[in-house]
């Protein structure tokens, strides 16, 4: 299954997301091809159990779909549709068979702020805060106040017109299913797009010439190209073992983890890509800042590392000394299997 | 090479939790004879009778044959029972070394005669191990070593040189030392590896006192020793490559992220069971690493057991690792004045002089962070 994912979404990605298809969606132009041939692959179901219409993918499998998006900036809310199905399946709601939908938590009768992609969407799967239920919403009436992360990616503030509510029921999620699920596929965005920054990034110090000979050739890059590429490899890491401990629902140890490493890696590895990039990586024109724009963005949604790491570090506190090691062994226990 | 496939999924295999269990249970008896100042010095710490007791546990030589007095376990078993000892600050350098490095480099080089002499003892934790690589004038350019041996008409050696920063060796029975064998050679080509009794006449050793006052390294001196014939192991000439085949078990072990487990078990020892945000951020970020390059040695150990030679990953871990571990000792400098006063606090100070003083040989000691980041920048392709 993984396989087969993996290969499926690398090559669509591949094919159709480029620098012209980056450029337009940033200026409000919507990839419809692009979604259409993903609602076609059904990955929107892909964490849907089978007899809610859906793939019934592992999240250890969809993590390589979600590290894909983030590789390639793909300018689509799959990640996000993921989620809001599964959310969705996980209180018994069957999910929209068509249509963009994005997920949120909030209050149904107050502006939700932050909805990734709303303006594109026309459904949302909104974990109540105020009733404690998972509800579907259709955002064909809602008002949409447009805003964006540094990225440019839609982050809209959306009010839900009244009698929008499709479906609802109670579930079983924790209160911040929104908040951890939200850190983990950032976290496996960040780490594809550390892995491809660091593959470009080899490329170009192969064929940028300077005093005579490629920048790779120059120990003060190579050094500096490893510590990218370790960053990368750590974000990759952390982010795989949090999709591995994911089922049935995101956990708190290693997605907080992986929201926490990935975030500062992303911070490092955007800053050596720049450097070794040099002035031709600043300018607009170059496609560099698609994929370190959106670490910048990543890193600071659904809590920062520093965020993360605090819970994380009451969590530790808490186990006390002798419960630290205990702890950290127990984060993938090893009665796991993907 | 493609980053992304470095590393899978950190999937230990199932079965392994009586094993744990039983570690964890072992040493939980040991720590209160242990202090935590003992506990900081963690694989430095030396402890002949404990490797003997860990022996007769059946703890050494775990992927050693049956046959040789091992037990025929898988990389993962010896996984757990090193990072349940590094967890817990055990005394394990006596036979750290031979149970990690000389071992395997025996089963998978050596003579028959060879393994029946070494292996059982090494699994009994009776026969201790060092590793000669570094001269004077060989640091991280290890391909530049001069000690040499001459072979002699009736097949013997005679070794001369000189070998520098050799940890234990005042108190191994054996070194597997680099030498050149080919008078004639540079380089990579004509180095071999041989194993020299520590006993033997011509044999100088003097330890070196190192800036935090332990003397765990030393300078060996060879000058006429007289070898056997079968001190040679492997293939005379493939030196090199056998010694750097036996890295990627150097470089990704948990050992290469628990040299300051026991500073960050006494930092969450003293700030308490409700720290305040920059305490719980402090350390929330050490264990958010710890967890992540926990997940990576997993995985690089999975790609060992299943025969790959993952020298890439292995580097990666290695580099981050022991970064993180120096950078444990810069989190307890942060929050060193916040702790509550009080013993933990005391212990938690003392403990910080002693990983501090030891931290800057976390990125020496098996490579070089440069020279690993080198190694790394090789396998990107640029280089």
């Amino acid at each position: 299954m993984r396989t087969l994912l993996q290969e499926t979404i690398e090559r669509l990605l591949a094919d159709t997301v480029t620098p012209d298809l980056l450029r337009a969606a940033e200026t409000g132009v919507w990839p419809a091809d692009l979604w259409a041939e993903i609602e076609a692959l059904g990955l929107p179901f892909a964490a849907v159990p089978e007899d809610l219409g859906g793939t019934g993918a592992s999240w250890s499998d969809i993590f390589v779909v979600v590290r894909a998006c983030g590789a390639a900036a793909a300018p689509v809310p799959l990640p996000e549709a993921i989620l809001a199905n599964s959310l969705l399946a996980s209180a018994g709601l069957a999910p929209p068979e068509s249509g963009v939908i994005v997920f949120a938590a909030g209050s149904a009768d107050a502006p939700i702020a932050d909805v990734p992609w709303a303006r594109h969407a026309q459904w949302l799967a909104l974990r109540d805060t105020t009733t404690g239920r998972i509800a579907l919403y259709s955002l064909t009436d809602a008002r949409i106040a447009p805003d964006s992360n540094v990225a440019g990616e839609p982050r809209d503030t959306v009010t839900l017109a009244p009698g929008s509510l499709i479906a609802d029921a109670d579930t079983s999620a924790a209160t911040d299913a929104v908040l951890l699920g939200g850190a983990m596929l950032r976290s496996a965005q960040m780490a594809g797009a550390l892995g491809r920054l660091t593959e470009v990034n080899a490329d170009y110090a192969n064929e940028r010439v300077q005093f005579g000979r490629p920048i790779g050739k120059f120990q003060a890059v190579q050094q500096q190209l490893a510590v990218l590429a370790t960053q990368a490899a750590a974000a990759v890491a952390a982010a795989e073992a949090a999709f591995l401990m994911a089922d049935p629902a995101p956990d708190l140890l290693t997605t907080a983890s992986a929201k926490a490493v990935s975030g500062e890696a992303a911070g490092k590895g955007a800053a050596i890509a720049h450097a070794v990039f040099g002035a031709i990586g600043f300018t607009h024109e170059h496609s560099l800042h698609f994929l370190t724009r959106r670490l910048w963005a990543w890193r600071a949604e659904y809590g920062s590392d520093a965020f993360w790491a605090e819970r994380l570090g009451r969590t530790i506190a808490a186990a006390g000394d002798d419960g630290l090691w205990p702890l950290v062994t127990g984060a993938f226990a090893e009665t796991t299997n993907p | 090479m493609n980053l992304l496939d470095q590393f899978g999924p950190p999937v230990l295999p199932t079965g392994l939790g009586p094993l744990r269990t039983a570690v964890r249970e072992f040493v939980a008896e040991w720590t209160p004879t242990s202090t935590p100042e003992k506990r900081a010095l963690s694989w430095m710490g030396f402890d002949a009778d404990f490797s003997r007791l860990l022996g007769t546990k059946g703890w050494l030589g775990l992927s050693i044959p049956k046959q040789y007095g091992g037990h025929d376990a898988s990389p993962f078993e010896r996984f757990v029972v090193s990072e349940e000892l590094l967890a817990a600050g055990a005394p394990v350098t006596a036979h750290w070394i031979a149970d990690r490095q000389s071992a395997p480099l025996i089963l998978r080089h050596g003579t028959e005669a060879q393994k029946q002499r070494y292996l059982p003892a090494i699994c009994a934790g009776e026969l201790h191990f060092c590793i000669g690589m570094s001269e004077p004038a060989s640091g991280s350019d290890l391909a530049s070593v001069r000690t040499k041996a001459d072979r002699q008409a009736d097949g013997s050696w005679v070794l001369n040189g000189r070998k520098v920063w050799t940890t234990n060796a005042d108190r191994c029975h054996f070194m597997i030392a680099l030498v050149r064998t080919d008078p004639a050679s540079e380089r990579h080509a004509g180095l071999s590896q041989i194993i020299v009794d520590l006993t033997l006449p011509g044999v100088m050793i003097r330890p070196i006192k190192d800036l935090s006052g332990h003397e765990h390294f030393n300078e060996v001196t060879f000058d006429d020793v007289r070898l056997e014939a079968d001190a040679l192991i492997g293939v005379e000439g493939d030196g090199w490559a056998q010694a750097t085949s036996e890295l990627a078990f150097e470089r990704s072990g948990p050992e290469r992220f628990l040299s300051a487990m026991t500073l960050f078990r006494c930092l969450v020892g003293a700030v308490g069971p409700t720290p305040d945000a920059r305490q719980a951020m402090e350390i929330g970020r050490l264990a958010a690493w710890l967890i992540s390059l926990r997940s990576m040695s997993i995985s690089v150990t999975a790609q060992l057991a299943s025969g790959e030679d993952p020298v890439w990953a292995a580097s990666c871990v290695k580099d981050l690792g022991t970064g993180y571990e120096q950078d444990t000792v810069e989190v307890a400098m942060r929050l060193i004045d916040s702790l509550p006063p009080g013993e933990q606090a005391a212990t938690t100070r003392r403990v910080l002089a002693i990983v501090q003083s030891m931290a800057p040989s976390f990125s020496l000691r098996g490579g070089t962070r440069e020279i690993l980041r080198g190694i790394l920048a090789r396998g990107l392709g640029v280089r």
